[in-house]
């Protein structure tokens, strides 16, 4: 009711459309902004154990199935080119593009996310998982010279892994339920060519937890492994 | 000069349609959008938190009236502690003047009509009550006994009561005050009334933009910490655990690169009231306007840079320790350039001494004393004498209750006038104004004395030497408490039966006053241009007495 001297998508607070656009851009930059510093906590860890233990990480490290992980990167490279993708047809008004880019994107998502099941499943079966399960009897192998390492600090690196990828892939499964929202939207005819700024912060955070896993992968499955 | 002044005979009248009436349902409360509307839902619910973290700082203070721990068992001693430091910290001060004042004024302040997500503004308030219930709910349960810094390992392996519940409260509420700050920094950022430049902002709107920033910054990295201790329970993870080789030290890093900048986020809002009470009940522009706006910005920035402070015991090397203690001194002289501007307001202005006026005294003295035995404190030789001593009990409590409630207050009385349309008694309001600062000298200042001849923190018995002072504590804390019961009576009593104040009872600057009083619920019926300074009271003509409402 309050809304009836506005068009259909400008809200009340905001005097005109340039307005609203800018505001949301800049709140969806901020909220990264509190993405980055959250995920910082664990790059923090990551970087002050890794300093400390560092055969141990080294020898953890090359225990990652690095073709799943390096196939999962592909895969997230490629969303992030569908995302962008999907803004451009929004900015052309194209609908049935734009919800077919967005579904793609989705599909790839989940993509990742059964690889990344299937990686986890490994590693409850090689006894990985911290815990009282956890057994790690494996050397690092600093190019063919065996170094024992203690097995604590290799629980400590699985201790990380899985927090850093789990967080990451719960940033997944919200991001896909995001674009599903979105593509539902989209199909409905909610956005226009000069309307769509939430495929534009949609994709923002689709971005940025791509970008958070392009500093994971190297971290936890590339340096170091064959030093 | 006196051009614009209505004759005084003339009775306010209570505008027509104010955000109040505008709906008077539940649900017109519930699913509201409208930022007064959610600083009054936060006024509620955070007023309720602030007494039941009352109720168990009285519970401290009479197990402390005797030596013997006769009142509470030990555990259970623990368990209040705790439960007072979290209630206290994350559910009242962190919101207390961002949530309710902040949102109330900085979209009136800006001269917009809402801030910019009010649906986000709404789910910030939920976030914030689902966390209070939650952590209610694991205090019913037994609650925790970890004190409200979650020291690993004790937290992650050895304590036996709820953490992870207070763990997963604290991080909900935690994503509250991020909504809040993204809010008020995308506010002020893009919905400023034409004139309205950066220069001519109230300082109140700049104190809580660089308290945003400390919140977006900051409260991610305790919303982490809490994720990484609560897995570290449940899942046995080992990122604290030194039997894995883990480091409880790193806990206290991250614990602390947020906690501490929290005290900014508590006493930067605060310190914005003041500098708006200062101008208006001397009737003079902030001395060093930039100063004081910039210096918000430079607490905000230094304040990130302090944290180890709290480690100078926790076995970090010398030479850190020495560039904490230089930082820590830094962070002390934005923070002086606030303290020396007010008191240079305050010269040749034309000064008056209603409630608010009082509080914004008291709070200029306290902070004065909590901020130099922060200086204290930063002192790496002294702070290893009285580390985890009541001096650092009473220190902060210097900051926060000194700092933070007086600036609250302060401002609750300045603004209860546009909030509810209705003046306070001033008679029982100064006298509660009494009240609450000899309280709370009794109650804290024996504690610096306590805490340097060696009384240590968080312990429910203590020698019987220490008697004299925490009777002197505990009577203060009684004094105290009355002084914070008469205004929630007294306010509530004005609701009904305050006289009407008028738009502008107090002739303040700020685009807060130039609209009715409760405002309409978009706040101006047209938007306001702006073409002055901030606190032009060269050109607003003073009421005749400040204590009875005035029509300008």
């Amino acid at each position: 009711m309050e809304h009836a001297t506005h068009g259909p998508e400008l809200v009340h607070q905001f005097s005109d459309a340039q307005q609203q656009k800018n505001s949301a851009s800049l709140g969806m930059w901020l909220f990264l902004v509190t993405e980055i510093m959250f995920f910082g906590g664990m790059f923090c860890a990551y970087l002050i154990y890794r300093i400390s233990y560092f055969n141990a990480f080294a020898a953890g490290s090359q225990q990652l199935n690095i073709w799943m992980g390096g196939i999962n990167t592909a895969v997230l490279i490629v969303s992030s080119v569908t995302v962008v993708l999907a803004v451009r047809a929004a900015q052309e008004g194209k609908r049935k593009l734009l919800v077919a880019y967005l579904v793609i994107t989705i599909l790839l998502g989940l993509t990742f996310l059964v690889i990344k099941g299937f990686e986890y499943k490994e590693k409850f079966e090689k006894h990985h998982v911290p815990g009282s399960t956890f057994n790690f009897t494996e050397k690092f192998d600093d190019n063919g010279k065996q170094i024992p390492v203690d097995s604590k600090n290799a629980e400590l690196f699985f201790s990380l892994y899985f927090v850093m990828t789990g967080m990451h892939a719960i940033h997944m499964i919200i991001g896909c339920g995001l674009f599903t929202g979105l593509a539902i939207l989209a199909w409905k005819g909610h956005y226009t060519s000069t309307y769509f700024t939430p495929i534009e912060n949609g994709g923002l955070y689709w971005h940025l937890v791509d970008i958070i896993w392009i500093y994971l992968f190297p971290l936890l499955y590339l340096i170091s492994r064959h030093s | 000069m006196a051009s614009t002044t209505i004759p005084a005979n003339q009775a306010p009248v209570e505008p027509k349609l104010n955000y109040l009436n505008n709906g008077h349902t539940i649900k017109s409360w519930l699913l509201t959008t409208d930022h007064k509307r959610i600083a009054m839902l936060y006024l509620v619910s955070v007023s309720a938190f602030f007494f039941l973290g009352g109720f168990f700082a009285m519970l401290i203070r009479l197990e402390l009236l005797t030596p013997e721990g006769d009142l509470l068992a030990a555990d259970t001693y623990n368990k209040v502690f705790t439960m007072h430091g979290i209630v206290m910290v994350f559910f009242f001060l962190v919101p207390v003047v961002p949530a309710i004042l902040g949102n109330f004024l900085v979209p009136l302040m800006v001269g917009a009509k809402d801030l910019a997500f009010p649906r986000i503004n709404l789910l910030s308030w939920y976030l914030y009550v689902i966390g209070g219930i939650l952590f209610l709910h694991c205090m019913l349960n037994g609650g925790v006994d970890t004190g409200w810094t979650f020291y690993t390992p004790y937290s992650t392996s050895a304590s036996n009561t709820n953490v992870v519940e207070a763990g997963l409260a604290i991080f909900i509420a935690g994503f509250s005050s991020i909504f809040t700050g993204l809010n008020f920094i995308v506010t002020v950022h893009r919905m400023r009334a034409p004139g309205l430049t950066w220069d001519r902002l109230p300082l109140f709107v700049w104190a809580n933009y660089a308290t945003s920033v400390v919140m977006i910054l900051g409260t991610p990295v305790i919303a982490i910490t809490m994720v990484l201790v609560i897995a570290e329970r449940t899942l046995h993870l080992g990122i604290f655990d030194p039997r894995l080789g883990g480091d409880p030290v790193l806990f206290q890093h991250l614990f602390w690169f947020y906690s501490h900048p929290a005290v900014y986020i508590m006493i930067l809002p605060s310190m914005g009231v003041i500098s708006e009470l200062i101008a208006c009940f001397s009737r003079k522009r902030v001395f060093g306007y930039k100063f004081v706006a910039l210096s918000s910005v430079a607490i905000a920035v230094f304040g990130f840079l302090v944290w180890a402070h709290h480690l100078f015991v926790a076995g970090i090397s010398l030479y850190s320790a020495m560039v904490f203690s230089f930082l820590s001194f830094v962070v002390g002289v934005p923070s002086a350039v606030k303290v020396f501007n007010w008191t240079a307001t305050l010269y040749k202005g034309s000064v008056s001494f209603a409630t608010p006026m009082l509080y914004a005294f008291g709070f200029i003295g306290l902070f004065t004393i909590g901020g130099l035995t922060g200086l204290i404190l930063a002192t790496i030789g002294i702070d290893v004498h009285v580390t985890d001593t009541y001096f650092v009990v009473a220190h902060f409590h210097y900051v926060m209750v000194g700092g933070v409630l007086m600036g609250y207050l302060g401002g609750l009385h300045f603004w209860w006038p546009k909030i509810t349309g209705r003046m306070y008694p001033e008679h029982w309001a100064k006298l509660s104004a009494l009240f609450v600062f000899v309280g709370f000298n009794l109650t804290f200042f024996p504690q610096f004395i306590l805490g340097y001849v060696g009384m240590p923190r968080r312990y429910w018995q203590y020698p019987p030497e220490f008697q004299v002072l925490n009777v002197l504590s505990t009577a203060g804390a009684s004094v105290l408490a009355v002084g914070y019961l008469l205004p929630m009576i007294y306010l509530l009593w004005s609701l009904k039966y305050g006289p009407l104040a008028g738009d502008n009872p107090w002739g303040a600057a700020g685009l807060e006053w130039q609209t009715s009083s409760p405002p309409p619920t978009f706040n101006f019926d047209e938007t306001p241009v702006v073409t002055w300074e901030a606190y032009n009271y060269e050109d607003i003509p003073a009421p005749k007495e400040l204590e009875a409402p005035v029509v300008t």
